[in-house]
């Protein structure tokens, strides 16, 4: 193992291997060149999102960066995805609750189109009407579809719990009346919120570094616009006091969902990794960890139940999912408080704790295989600070994690007793 | 970097399929059965499937428990698919790891245990997947197009299967169904990374070579006549959008039509995704259905599909509307789409933008080392390699002829079936602000 590990290593990107430098106007820009490719992806994030939102126009963001591919300044709708798609290449724009996202990718001959159509969409949009209304339908028939997902509703209210009176609690894509209010307008002030200012560009493939930073450096050092914007202030969001259980009635489902959980660990919480780590034996290791043992292999209740840690920049939350059928929900549930018990009540086995450690270890470099892969990393790196050592040191950071620390870790975020527990689905 | 493919066959009968790559060190295994839900008869419905989950219970070297930990524990990835022409399983690990999922596969082809409780505890797991599906309105709908379309072939059920043979079927039939189908000479192993192919050669003869051959006499499977006439049906269920369902009978994937097909689709309404991992999908707004109903606000959305199979399946496209629009005008719109394709000819450009996407995704598809095992061995079910290394040639080498030929017969009214799926919105039960 220790060879392999080695071996893995040398393969990784490192502080040698990825180029990282700052235009005046604020962006961050680290940059991969991955030559043994034939592509290349670009992944960006800016800070601006749905906190902006007003309530009663939910989804402005999230409808603001899906009219960026609707016509800019020089090119129509049409002429865009005429550009893109006759080489086969990808463009989209996403909003989240703190950012807006953008993912490209072209074959190497295209990716100055392609990244000229990033710097075009993003800076100068015009929003013609005819795609506001266009895009509102199609909006409102995902929300629709949305209202009869188990796993959506159940996910949705999770976040309506857990994080009460944040801009967490609301969905990005807002609700069918919300959607119906907003107008071109709105879109408009809310483009007006985008700013270079802490923006992250990634991009991993085959180009040589040199060439990359002059095509990024000759189009994005021009974005300088003149509004200063204001830093957001976010309400302090409390862990809950007592358990909350809620079922979300949707007639005609063959399937219940169960979303349970808690807060967690932000990204850069001294928790992180013990709490990651020992979610990854709870809830992940294998088809599942204890949780799918207990659920689905001892029990036979589900097709999959499994923990997960969401963590965010600044808070977090630590998820338990299943998929049932409704007359094994409260089974389900039972199981699930059970083994978070036992997780909590001592520290892990060395055994089961080695098995995670080298899984993560052993898998890193598959994450890194494609340029889309390599690209995420490389944003996540400079979004939570992580260093461009951060692959060569994963394995020592993931080894040096001791039972103790990760049961303190957990103890910290985990109660049984206080945990917000959804289900979705028919009535059992 | 080597791109050569090296392929043998072991005396019992197993076909290999080697190719060297040394970008990443890792390695990609993939061991490939003839078995899917073509081989299925009534009452059997969903055994292939429920066999592959199965597998992943364990024999007496490897106990279920232990089987999950062992390849999970060295950082492997691994997990198995069940399709209508194949049951596949994979292992993607570090290079020095291999001799692992090599010794796993070959004992699985043979030694597993099949326990009666594992069995029951399996049958409910399986059971709850099928009624994930069953809350979809899209699944719903297909396995209603499927049942229409196929009244002979065992294409007319979906790979999940059915309830009542789910609960109906017993541990010894389980067995006997992994026993005649996990044989040497209906298997194909297809292995891509970082080794010696001199080297892995030898491992592969030592770990597979000694399994016994059986006689594997091939299933006659019974073949579809030529549809005569357009089917139609409308389904009620739950949901909040309308949608539409168009599925004309294909050609199987072995054929010179398929490529003529691709560009169709292509054309129609975007590229279908070629591989199942690192490929992607290309957006497919400028595709000629999209600019005749999403963006005329007919529908919100249209998608293709086509598949390659052993035996002639279905090229679908799938209409998503909003729960008021008209469906019939829907339809209209999609005929005359289609009318134009039969009365014009397709511009020279439009097959050249075709093939430009296609190269776009092999390339695409090409910077994941699991995605090139898996095409190694996917196109060796139903043709041979070549068919995926000249997957490019084969689009060039349409000609407007071909295409004229293909869509008289193929977008023939007669050739398809339509099913409609129109939601019974339930009130007061929606999430609103």
């Amino acid at each position: 193992m220790q060879k392999n590990n080695r071996a893995l290593q040398n393969h990784l990107p490192d502080a040698r291997t990825i180029q990282r430098f700052r235009l005046q106007n604020g962006i961050t820009v680290l940059v991969y060149s991955n030559m043994e490719s034939k592509s290349l992806t670009i992944i960006g994030m800016l800070d601006s999102g749905s906190f902006r939102d007003q309530p009663d126009k939910l989804g402005t963001a999230n409808f603001t960066a899906s009219m960026l591919m609707r016509g800019n300044e020089q090119l129509s709708f049409q002429e865009i995805n005429h550009k893109l798609e006759s080489v086969g290449a990808n463009l989209s724009f996403s909003a989240g609750t703190k950012n807006t996202w953008f993912q490209g990718r072209s074959l190497v001959k295209d990716f100055s189109m392609l990244l000229s159509l990033v710097f075009d969409n993003l800076t100068k949009p015009v929003f013609p009407e005819e795609y506001i209304s266009r895009l509102r339908n199609q909006l409102l028939t995902s929300l629709l579809i949305r209202d009869q997902d188990t796993q959506e509703r159940a996910a949705l209210e999770f976040d309506t719990v857990l994080f009460k009176g944040h801009p967490y609690a609301m969905p990005v894509d807002g609700y069918p009346d919300t959607i119906a209010r907003i107008k071109r307008e709105d879109l408009i002030k809310h483009h007006n919120t985008y700013h270079p200012h802490n923006a992250i560009l990634a991009i991993s493939g085959a180009l040589p570094f040199q060439e990359i930073e002059t095509l990024v450096r000759t189009l994005f050092e021009r974005w300088n616009p003149a509004s200063e914007i204001s830093e957001p202030v976010y309400p302090k969001i409390e862990p809950l006091p007592a358990q909350t259980r809620t079922h979300i009635p949707i007639e005609g489902k063959s399937q219940s969902d169960i979303q349970m959980g808690t807060l967690g660990p932000s990204r850069i919480s001294p928790d992180y990794y013990a709490a990651f780590l020992g979610n990854h034996v709870l809830g992940q290791f294998g088809l599942y960890g204890r949780i799918g043992k207990s659920v689905r292999n001892k029990a036979g209740l589900a097709y999959y139940a499994f923990s997960s840690l969401n963590a965010l920049p600044d808070t977090g939350s630590w998820e338990f999912n299943a998929g049932v059928n409704p007359a094994n929900v409260d089974k389900t549930i039972a199981l699930i408080i059970e083994e978070i018990a036992r997780y909590l009540n001592k520290p892990l086995q060395d055994e089961e704790l080695e098995n995670s450690k080298s899984h993560l270890i052993g898998k890193l470099p598959m994450s890194l295989e494609s340029n889309a892969g390599i690209a995420n990393a490389l944003l996540s790196i400079e979004r939570f600070n992580l260093g461009l050592d951060y692959f060569q040191n994963y394995a020592e950071r993931i080894q040096s994690i001791t039972p103790a620390q990760i049961l303190e870790a957990s103890r910290r975020y985990l109660d049984p007793q206080k945990l917000v527990i959804i289900s979705a689905g028919a009535e059992a | 970097m080597q791109n050569d493919i090296n392929t043998f066959q072991l005396s019992n009968g197993i076909r290999v399929l080697l190719k060297e790559i040394h970008t990443t060190p890792i390695i990609s295994q993939w061991i490939w059965y003839r078995v899917g839900s073509r081989n299925e008869k009534r009452g059997f419905r969903g055994i292939s499937h429920w066999v592959e989950h199965l597998q992943f219970k364990g024999t007496e070297k490897y106990p279920g428990e232990q089987l999950d930990q062992t390849i999970s524990r060295v950082g492997g990835m691994w997990n198995a698919m069940t399709h209508l022409d194949w049951t596949t399983y994979y292992e993607t690990l570090p290079a020095g790891e291999i001799d692992l999922a090599l010794d796993l596969e070959a004992d699985r082809m043979q030694n597993s245990i099949f326990d009666e409780e594992e069995i029951n505890a399996e049958r409910t797991v399986v059971m709850s997947e099928l009624e994930g599906n069953e809350n979809e309105p899209l699944f719903r709908l297909n396995s209603a197009i499927q049942a229409e379309a196929f009244h002979v072939h065992p294409y007319d059920h979906d790979v999940i299967g059915t309830l009542e043979d789910l609960q109906a079927m017993t541990r010894d039939q389980l067995f006997a169904y992994y026993r005649s189908h996990y044989q040497p000479a209906n298997a194909i192993l297809s292995i891509a990374g970082d080794f010696d192919t001199a080297i892995l050669t030898r491992k592969i003869e030592h770990y597979f070579s000694p399994i016994p051959t059986q006689s594997n006499t091939p299933e006659e499977i019974p073949q579809e006549p030529v549809q005569k006439q357009e089917k139609r049906f409308e389904i009620k269920g739950p949901g909040d959008a309308l949608y539409i369902q168009i599925a004309y009978r294909a050609p199987c994937a072995d054929s010179r039509e398929f490529f003529t097909l691709s560009v169709l689709d292509s054309l129609l309404a975007g590229p279908s995704p070629l591989a199942m991992f690192g490929g992607g999908s290309i957006s497919n707004r400028t595709s000629r259905l999209y600019q005749a109903l999403v963006e005329k606000d007919i529908t919100v959305s249209v998608n293709g599909d086509i598949q390659a199979t052993i035996d002639p399946f279905l090229h679908t496209f799938i209409l998503t509307l909003n729960p008021n629009a008209d469906s019939q005008k829907a339809l209209q719109v999609f005929d005359e789409e289609i009318k134009k394709i039969q009365q014009e000819e397709i511009p020279a450009e439009e097959i050249e933008r075709a093939i430009q996407q296609a190269e776009a995704m092999f390339a695409y598809g090409s910077e994941n080392i699991t995605n090139q095992a898996f095409w190694m061995g996917y196109s060796s079910i139903f043709a041979d390699y070549n068919w995926y290394e000249s997957y490019i040639q084969s689009l060039l080498a349409v000609t407007s002829s071909d295409i004229q030929t293909l869509v008289q017969n193929h977008f023939a009214v007669q050739n398809r079936t339509v099913g409609i799926y129109f939601p019974t919105r339930e009130e007061g039960h929606h999430a609103e602000k």
